[in-house]
């Protein structure tokens, strides 16, 4: 959105570990509707790979088909960037993350990409477990076909063209967390400290880590009776914990008395510091997780923030046992065997 | 003048899935190749008849036709008893029916020219083995070694055949050999050894191999250096990746860590299938997926994304008889043009036409090369008969000299020096423009692949302008990759012949018998067997010289001669379809009975045009 562009269009360009300013990490201007939620999740991006001084040609943004799947060319324009199909990100992005494991793959997708015509695929890459992040820019609706309801919108929402959902909603968290992945959060696009802090806790957790962004869509979504309008979310969001994310050089070891917050360090050595608002909060539990979520439903609520991590679990590379090397950088002399293997493999066929 | 049956005839094997007769008949087909003389074996499994019958047919010919022969078989091994009345009704005259007479059969509707021989097999093996489990396998067993007696099949060569199978479990070779035995001693005293139909040991098979193309499409793969695969199980297809899988297990693991240099993901369904491959291809790894028709439907809207966002992509295609599920474990040519224009909008594929397993390995490996070079998709289009069935085909063969060809990829260096990169600038005017790789280069080089329009640089455009140019230039780099792709092979006499041929893929297998049946009749023949599309220039010039060509296929509709009509833009009268498209693989006979037939009318017919 161009209000929330404005705020980090001029930062004061101090520059990262890497000799890196925001402005590196920035994409092209964007397109999309003045005051977009999307754009705020491009802001938060761009924000966490430079304060994490990630080399953005290490990153890899994927995309389906929508407005959210638009939004990687307005952001990290040093990174290659996949806008793929409608609902096929989780496939292109399952390729690309096993031909190279050693980029960050950031994708982003919407509620329609993800939630209808993209539902198997994002059920099956979770259960994959690769190293990526996967957003949804969950706005209830088809931003880019003007405006359709999406299978996320609760059960008698309505979009601005007086459409009723009637039926239940699909409550992506929900899925991710029965799915098995290993990092699940919710966010607001509206509340970007919480979002870059989620960003770069999801960037640097080794596993498949999901975030469901509420993103409001101006156009389409955003009058009066919508609940995914800026003034319903901001009413109605509610928050267990506030997650901040400590970097692996601030040097603050594991194992730290706990105050009034708990810390989860994450593979890399990093920190998640979670100061929590509801100290029957845990973040390790999938069942209290998904009982939360709902319970804040009942009182409708919308609960964000980290719900679930599990840092220790093996990714797809190690359960398949991949190679050290890429598998896009193996060279031929170690992938043709060559005639003389080949003429013993003909002798069998004699 | 009846033909001798020395060394020329058909035995077909009536068997019950799942019973282990595939590995004895197998077994079989293998000793007749060790005695020197041609052969080639079909499977036919129904995929839902009661009693899961399944056919083994092997056909027997020294002057090496060894397309399928059509009719009835000279002998046939009667093993399924759900099936056995009607396999009586297809024992030629005077031919051979064996079968287990260990229970009294049915056996009325036998023709009295056809001679019975029954085998006590089930008694003996009840006789002999204790173990339900044996008494089952060693029945097949029992069958080959009577066989052996029966054809004059050196009993040598099947006990060599046994200990190469089980080398690595020798404690399986002794009752192996005692089975065959038992068969073969059976048949000697109580049949006159040998019959009409025989083996005579000959030398023609040189260095072949006898395999399935699905082999030659995996061993391809893993020699072409495919690291990914994504994919989702559909006969005839699935195959390919299993022997990729095994080789890889053999092959392509790191001798130092024990890990793996490659990765096969069994996807959700097809999209996710392709989706896999492409995002692999776009990352710079060789990747590639196989299916069959349904499979080819769902890949559709990615084969478009490949074609416009230009990301190389391996596409085997091990086609079978559609439309819909069809009659999905049957044979047809029948995806051609599904192929050709897949996906919507202006779209045009690479396809290669494999003959043979041979085949199906070398042009595997060109599929690699070219996708990289063309940056596109490449559909390798095989079919059930040349996927599952073992043929008889030169051995695979790798060139250690060669060196993949990986495309235009712009590494570090080539991109540091560069002033300016715009991802879809055709540089070197051919259409192709070098691609990178995302991790490269820490500020040069990256752009954003996407499927809607864009300029030269990559920068989204809706201008008519950007997107005419890009569209002209893919089409410059189709016209690229017909002088890439393999080239037609073409026969022809000096003069121009009485009947000029147009085939493809395992239509392959009946021509040098058709031929033979034109020339006793004293006709001439000239024949173009097209090995890819986009067509070279010798395509064209092959029609040209002549008024007419009779193209042989195996769809309904005729599709490549829609594809050469429309591709080059030839009066429809220029060619004349031969189509077979009953699920069987096609025979010489059908072939040469119907371009005489054709022959018949033409001249009517011409008149009629006129
Ligand atoms: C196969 C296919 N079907 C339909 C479309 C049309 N289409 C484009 S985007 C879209 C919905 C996008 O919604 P969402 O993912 O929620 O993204 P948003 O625009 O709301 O951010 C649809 C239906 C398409 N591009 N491809
Ligand atoms: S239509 Fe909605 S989702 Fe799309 S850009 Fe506009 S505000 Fe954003
Ligand atoms: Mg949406």
């Amino acid at each position: 959105m161009s209000y929330a562009k404005s705020t980090f269009r001029h930062p004061n360009l101090k520059v990262n570990d890497i000799g890196l300013t925001y402005r590196d990490y920035e994409g092209v201007v964007s397109t999309l509707c003045a005051g977009c939620g999307h754009d705020s999740i491009s802001a938060a991006i761009v924000h966490a790979c430079a304060e994490l001084s990630l080399p953005p040609h290490k990153i890899a943004k994927m995309s389906g088909i929508g407005c959210s799947s638009k939004a990687p060319n307005y952001f990290l324009g040093r990174s290659h960037g996949f806008n793929s199909v409608h609902g096929r990100m989780p496939s292109v992005t399952t390729g690309a993350n096993i031909a190279n494991k050693d980029l960050t793959y950031l994708a982003m997708s919407g509620d329609g990409d993800t939630a209808s015509i993209g539902l198997g695929q994002f059920a099956h890459v979770i259960r994959r477990r690769l190293n990526m992040v996967y957003m949804v820019a969950n706005n209830g609706v088809y931003g880019l076909t003007k405006g359709q309801l999406a299978a996320t919108s609760d059960k008698g929402a309505r979009n601005k063209a007086g459409d009723i959902s009637p039926f239940n909603e699909i409550d992506l968290c929900v899925m991710a967390l029965q799915l098995g992945a290993s990092f699940v959060a919710r966010c607001f696009s509206g509340d970007r400290q919480q979002l870059v802090s989620i960003l770069k806790a999801a960037i640097s957790h080794e596993g498949f880590a999901f975030i469901d962004i509420i993103s409001p869509c101006v156009t389409f979504n955003n009058q009066a009776n919508s609940k995914r309008s800026y003034d319903y979310v901001q009413q109605h969001i509610s928050t267990a914990a506030i997650s901040d994310f400590v970097p692996v050089k601030d040097e603050i070891s594991c194992d730290l008395p706990a105050g009034n917050y708990d810390d989860i360090c994450l593979h890399d050595g990093s920190l998640i510091r979670l100061y929590k608002s509801d100290e029957n909060f845990k973040c390790d539990d999938k069942l209290h997780a998904i009982n939360m979520i709902e319970k804040h439903k009942v009182k409708n609520q919308i609960l964000t923030g980290l719900l679930y991590v599990n840092p220790a679990i093996d990714t797809y590379h190690e359960v398949n046992q991949t190679s050290d090397t890429p598998l896009n950088q193996l060279r031929e002399d170690v992938l043709c065997p060559g005639q003389r293997v080949l003429s013993s493999i003909n002798e069998s066929f004699r | 003048m009846t033909q001798s049956k020395t060394n020329n005839f058909v035995i077909r094997f009536a068997n019950t899935n799942g019973t282990g007769s595939a590995s004895a008949n197998h077994m079989f087909a293998k000793a007749i190749m060790r005695m020197g003389v041609p052969v080639s074996a079909k499977n036919i499994f129904p995929s839902n008849i009661q009693g899961s019958p399944t056919w083994y047919e092997v056909r027997i010919n020294e002057q090496g036709f060894l397309g399928r022969r059509g009719g009835a078989a000279d002998i046939m091994v009667a093993m399924n008893s759900q099936s056995f009345q009607r396999d009586l009704e297809d024992v030629a005259e005077n031919g051979y029916l064996l079968y287990d007479n260990s229970k009294s059969q049915d056996l009325t509707a036998v023709p009295s020219s056809v001679k019975k021989l029954g085998i006590p097999i089930a008694q003996i093996c009840e006789k002999e083995y204790q173990d339900q489990r044996l008494r089952q396998l060693f029945k097949n067993v029992i069958y080959v070694g009577a066989l052996a007696a029966l054809l004059d099949i050196e009993f040598d060569v099947l006990r060599s055949l046994v200990s190469d199978q089980f080398k690595g479990k020798e404690k399986l070779i002794t009752p192996n050999i005692f089975a065959l035995e038992l068969g073969y001693q059976y048949a000697h005293s109580h049949f006159d050894c040998p019959l009409e139909p025989r083996i005579e040991r000959r030398d023609l098979i040189g260095e072949q191999i006898l395999v399935d193309g699905n082999t030659g499409c995996a061993l391809g793969a893993v020699y072409a250096g495919a690291t990914v695969v994504g994919w989702y199980p559909i006969t005839p297809s699935t195959s390919v990746i299993e022997k990729f899988s095994n080789y890889c297990e053999r092959l392509r693991i790191d001798p130092a860590t024990g890990k793996k240099n490659f990765a096969i993901v069994q996807a959700e369904d097809e999209l996710a299938a392709i989706g896999i491959a492409i995002g692999a291809g776009w990352n710079g790894a060789r990747s590639f997926t196989a299916t069959s028709g349904p499979g080819i439907s769902l890949m559709s809207e990615f084969l478009g994304l490949s074609y416009f966002a230009e990301v190389p992509v391996v596409l085997m295609n091990i086609q079978r008889t559609g439309p819909s599920t069809g009659m999905p474990t049957r044979t047809q040519q029948s995806d051609i043009l599904a192929c050709a224009y897949a996906s919507h909008g202006d779209t045009k594929h690479v396809l290669l036409f494999p003959k043979c397993p041979r085949e199906c390995f070398e042009l595997t490996t060109i599929a690699f090369d070219l996708a990289d070079r063309l940056q596109t998709a490449v559909i390798l289009m095989s079919d059930l008969d040349l996927g599952m069935n073992d043929h008889l085909c030169q051995p695979f063969r790798w060139d250690d000299e060669r060196r993949y060809d990986l495309g235009k990829v712009l590494n570090e260096q080539e991109l540091e020096a560069l002033e300016q990169y715009g991802r879809y600038q055709d540089v070197d005017k051919d259409g192709i423009c070098p691609r990178t790789l995302a991790g490269t280069h820490p500020s040069k080089g990256a752009f954003f692949t996407r499927g809607t329009s864009r300029n030269r640089n990559a920068v989204y455009s809706e201008r008519s302008d950007d997107y005419v140019d890009n569209m002209q230039r893919l089409e410059k780099k189709f016209a690229t990759a017909a002088a890439l792709v393999p080239e037609a092979v073409i026969q022809q006499t000096r003069q121009a012949a009485d009947i000029s041929l147009i085939y493809y893929g395992t239509s392959a297998q009946v021509i040098d018998e058709v031929i033979a049946g034109f020339e006793q009749q004293g006709l001439t023949v000239d024949t173009m067997r097209i090995r890819a599309f986009p067509f070279g220039p010798e395509v064209r010039k092959f029609v040209q010289k002549r008024k007419n060509c009779y193209v042989i296929e195996q769809n309904r509709d005729a599709q490549m001669r829609s594809l050469l009509v429309n591709e080059l833009n030839l009066s429809p009268q220029v060619l004349t379809s031969i189509l077979n498209y009953d699920g069987l693989s096609i025979t010489a006979e059908m072939v040469i009975t119907k371009i005489a037939n054709e022959r018949k009318i033409a001249p009517i017919r011409q008149g009629v045009q006129r």
